[in-house]
């Protein structure tokens, strides 16, 4: 049996920063994984739907406009209203340290700031993915 | 420079690379790093001399200041006859907030202005619309109708100071209501200056704030051109953007070649249209990053300017000022850390001052907190305290290009200036500018080049301070810009008073005016200044459009 | 019939999504699942696209999809990208063009990997297929990783095949390998706004003239996701052919070839694992490359020894 992990990165809300996305989802995909990148510009309901569909082991939510905790909050809420919990989520980009204790108790299980070595977070996605 | 003779004498004497190894200075003191490359890649020498630049004629490739090729500058006394404008970019939360720090950077010796707008309004919504929601203020001020503007610059001469707006998308309208609300003040369109940067071809390629497709946008920004000619001549209508291309993580070259190849296809579209080049280019002016390789930095500005100037020549300018590459910089964001964020002043110290030394007409100098939040007070007063230390006390402006002549410098910009127009090669082989951006061409050099920097930097070949080096166990924290949480209600609270209060029959009218011209060829500024006087909003100006042009979306990853 | 089984034919997304997963995934658990459901697959109408790299698949799979929910259909759509050979990763991004759709309850998209399946078509494909179809999707488009070579392959599992071509995209219709001309049921000249595109539509057509051995004139259908044309008429053309297809009996002939393929497909993954299983045959096939590497053995009697052992 061949086991792959599979990832959503998204993009969620206005912002349109993608140059740390896109290389997340290239280092992923150097470390075997199976990355879905579904561009700009997502709502909370499009990341959810596509990572059911896509039945995903992961979630990579990027964000650098400030507007995280609403965004963030919003797709880990969905997730959990439909009875999702056992998806990794994980986030990245401009979030202040003071915020992460806020996205965590909301289900973000990782938060990745600036200046994070790409093997961290590949690393994390490793050992922490649920399934 | 100097006797063909004498280099060939030079030649000999040198270590190059080949006989390093035989060096005794050399062996005593081995390279300790594998390469030295500079952040477009190039490998470069450990001594450069005169025989490296023997091929420069000083007066047909370089010039005098303010003489064609233009390379040392613009004008003939650059600093010591005008400073470079100190031009802070700012913007949070709603107009009042935004005002009082206006206010602040004024008191503090700021020179010009700069706004920075929030995602809902960068693509054209208003803050009640459901996309918007949590953004409202997060990255820059929320503008959704001319009431917003007038409180966004109250108590500031419009007719005293230039403005830089960094919108794009829906550029036309935010010009038209900062038109309207000068007007309002019985200021005239004729006696207000600024910029609006409206250069939407490195929104497809870089910071992704667009909103119509390519031909509707063009035809957009070539009205503003010729609105601006006739009606609003001491405005720039465009600043031709390499920032954004830099952050988004190409290299210095890739900035270069990127932005002129974009400034060009502007031109060609105007002259398309029937504009006269001599009319249009004095108003064309540039924006670019101040990254952390010194010397890189500053060839880059200067072979920029030679490069633009023979480019313009060739398409038939005259008038001696379309030739001139005018430019504002911004220090490099991405280079900031979230670790030891108080070093950021050293870095941002260390890239204004290239941007000083390469020529720059205008700057902005990052906080330090810039990878943390917007800036607080106090980083944003250090950062323009930069500035000024730079302007009084380093010496630098007592003389126009103090690096010209060095022989790194010299043989640098010409490098940098072959390096662009190999890229110019393949865009044109490719089709142009705008096939190139739908095959992606750009989108995949950029993020090619980001990833391989993250590479070297993981791999610890580039060493980043406090980052992958010299860290701290425990970083302690500064304290961060904290935005007013009602400042949402009180803007929607806003729009929905505006929107009663108005004459709606009017508002309308206009719009259907509107949506009329833009299914034609008119020029729509006209049109565009009618809805915003008569407080159509921002929204509802752009969703007309977007009902006649369409919306863009990304086609591929890269 | 399992719990899993009775979700997917009763259309649960989740349940869909898992079954998929597991197909993919080689699990054993997929099997007793996969035999349940396959008489409810069938009815599905599915339609295969193809073509070089750049030339609009995903954007004319959205125009093609909207097409058919407004005739009230569902719709499912499975997006192939290529899985690295070094890294065994892939970057699956086709689906960016299609986020529109993401909302509807009416289409599910489902982005897979190659996972070193050479020729363009995993073997996983045949058993998504007869899921979406199982779950109550009337049309199912396939979009292929479009290398332009191998892609010969969507014949066996599609209904219809279309191959989309772009004016100027470097290759010329005479370039374009001879089988990809041959697959096609339709072609489709895409982003037909650009210049070139009266040119390649003569190419395609003078070509056409050649052929005389078949006996339905391939369509030609010019499109354009810029202007908004041409969708319409593509989408009609496609439900032609079914038409057709039925009629001449080509259907049926088209679904035993089908079955044939993936049945072949079932066979050799089994085979395979159980000559690649550490407990069954793998020591001796090992063994068999080292004596061949050596010069001591030769492939085919190799092949006869592991063959012999299965066939005991």
């Amino acid at each position: 049996m061949i086991k792959k992990i599979r990832v959503l990165i998204a993009k969620p809300g206005l912002d349109g920063h993608d140059r740390g996305a896109k290389i997340v989802a290239r280092a992923l995909r150097d470390a075997g994984m199976e990355v879905i990148y579904t561009g700009l510009h997502q709502t909370a309901e499009q990341i959810v739907n596509t990572a059911i569909q896509e039945d995903v082991d992961v979630i990579g939510l990027s964000l650098l406009s400030g507007a995280h905790m609403t965004l963030f909050i919003d797709v880990a809420t969905m997730l959990h209203k439909k009875q999702i919990d056992d998806v990794l989520i994980v986030g990245g980009g401009i979030i202040p340290e003071e915020d992460v204790p806020r996205l965590k108790k909301a289900g973000i299980a990782e938060v990745f700031g600036p200046g994070t070595p790409v093997d961290d977070i590949v690393t994390f996605v490793k050992q922490n993915v649920k399934r | 420079m100097s006797d063909k003779g004498k280099n060939k004498q030079m030649k000999e004497k040198r270590t190059d690379g080949e006989k390093q190894t035989d060096h005794k200075a050399v062996q005593e003191n081995p390279e300790h790093r594998p390469y030295h490359k500079n952040l477009s890649n190039l490998d470069i020498k450990p001594v450069y001399a005169p025989d490296d630049i023997e091929e420069i004629d000083y007066l047909t490739d370089i010039g005098f200041p303010g003489e064609f090729p233009f390379v040392r500058g613009v004008h003939p006394t650059m600093y010591r006859g005008r400073l470079w404008t100190m031009r802070q970019f700012a913007g949070f939360g709603s107009a009042e907030e935004t005002n009082k720090r206006y206010h602040y950077l004024l008191e503090h010796g700021e020179t010009g202005l700069s706004v920075a707008f929030d995602y809902p309004t960068l693509y054209g919504y208003d803050t009640d619309h459901p996309l918007a929601r949590g953004e409202f203020g997060k990255c820059g001020v929320a503008i959704s109708s001319l009431v917003d503007m007038e409180l966004l610059f109250h108590g500031i001469p419009l007719d005293k100071i230039t403005t830089s707006m960094t919108i794009n998308g829906p550029a036309a309208i935010i010009w038209a209501m900062y038109i309207a609300n000068a007007e309002n003040q019985g200021i005239s369109k004729t006696k207000i200056g600024g910029t609006i940067q409206n250069d939407i071809l490195k929104e497809y390629i870089a910071q992704k704030s667009y909103i119509f497709p390519p031909a509707p946008s063009m035809r957009l920004i070539i009205d503003t051109f010729e609105y601006g000619c006739k009606h609003v001549p001491k405005w720039n209508t465009i600043s031709i953007s390499g920032y954004h291309i830099r952050e988004a993580g190409s290299t210095a070259v890739q900035e270069l070649a990127f932005t002129l190849g974009d400034g060009l296809e502007y031109v060609k579209a105007a002259m398309k249209r029937g504009l006269d080049i001599d009319a249009f280019a004095p108003r064309l002016s540039f924006f670019f990053n101040a990254h952390n390789d010194f010397f890189e930095e500053i060839a880059k500005y200067r072979a920029a300017r030679r490069i633009w100037a023979k480019e313009m020549k060739k398409l038939g300018a005259k008038n001696p000022r379309s030739l001139w590459m005018r430019f504002h910089t911004q220090t490099a964001g991405c280079s900031l850390t979230a670790q030891q964020p108080e070093i950021n002043i050293v870095r941002v110290a260390m890239q204004a001052l290239a941007a000083v030394l390469g020529g720059t007409q205008s700057l902005h100098t990052n906080s330090m907190d810039e990878a943390l939040a917007l800036p607080s007070e106090k980083a944003v007063r250090i950062a323009l305290r930069t500035q000024q230390i730079i302007a009084e006390e380093s010496g630098v402006t007592n003389t126009v290009d103090p690096l010209g002549g060095s022989y790194y410098i010299e043989w640098l910009t010409d490098t940098m200036e072959e390096e662009t127009y190999k890229y110019f090669d393949k865009v044109e082989r490719l089709g142009g500018v705008i096939p190139a951006i739908e095959k992606s061409f750009f989108q995949r050099e950029i993020a090619e080049s980001a990833y391989r920097y993250q590479k070297e930097i993981d791999e610890k070949k580039r060493i980043i301070v406090g980052v992958n080096r010299y860290k701290l166990n425990e970083e302690q924290s500064i304290p961060i810009l904290q935005m007013d949480e009602k400042g949402e209600e009180r803007q929607i609270r806003r729009l929905q008073k505006l929107r009663k209060d108005r004459d709606q029959a009017a508002v309308q009218r206009h719009l259907e005016e509107l949506r009329t011209a833009a299914k034609g060829e008119e020029n729509l500024m006209p049109y565009i200044l009618d809805c915003v006087h008569s407080h159509a909003t921002l929204g509802e100006t752009c969703d007309v459009l977007r009902e006649v042009f369409g919306e863009y979306t990304e086609q591929a990853i890269y | 019939m399992t719990d899993l089984a009775s979700k997917v034919l009763a259309g649960d997304v989740r349940s869909i999504a898992r079954l998929i997963t597991l197909a993919e995934n080689n699990a054993s658990d997929a099997v007793d699942v996969m035999k349940q459901i396959h008489k409810y697959a069938g009815n599905a109408h599915i339609v295969g696209v193809t073509g070089v790299m750049g030339s609009g698949k995903s954007s004319l799979i959205l125009e093609l999809a909207l097409e058919y929910r407004k005739q009230g259909k569902k719709v499912g759509v499975i997006a192939i990208d290529p899985t690295s050979p070094f890294t065994g990763g892939a970057l699956l991004g086709d689906r960016i063009r299609m986020m529109d759709l993401s909302t509807d309850p009416g289409v599910f998209i489902r982005s897979m990997g190659t996972r070193g399946m050479i020729g363009g078509l995993t073997s996983a494909v045949y058993d998504v297929v007869e899921i979406l179809d199982a779950a109550g999707m009337n049309v199912i488009l396939i979009e292929t990783v479009g290398v332009g070579q191998d892609e010969v392959d969507i014949v066996k599992i599609a209904d219809t095949t279309l191959v989309v071509l772009v004016p100027g995209l470097g290759d010329s219709v005479q370039t374009i390998k001879a089988g990809l001309m041959e697959i096609a049921d339709i072609f489709v000249v895409n982003k037909a706004d650009t210049p070139g595109v009266e040119q390649t539509v003569a190419e395609l057509e003078s070509m056409l003239d050649l052929a005389t051995h078949i006996e339905r004139r391939t369509p030609i259908i010019s499109t354009s996701a810029k202007e908004k044309k041409g969708i319409p008429l593509l989408f009609r053309t496609i439900a032609d052919h079914k038409e057709y297809l039925i009629k001449s009996k080509v259907y049926d002939q088209r679904r035993r070839q089908r079955y044939e393929a993936e049945l072949v497909e079932i066979i050799r993954k089994r085979l395979m694992d159980f000559i690649f299983d550490e407990d069954k045959l793998k020591g001796t096939v090992d063994c068999c490359i080292d004596q061949i590497s050596r010069k001591e053995l030769d492939p085919y009697t190799a092949a006869d020894e592991i063959l012999g052992k299965i066939l005991k």
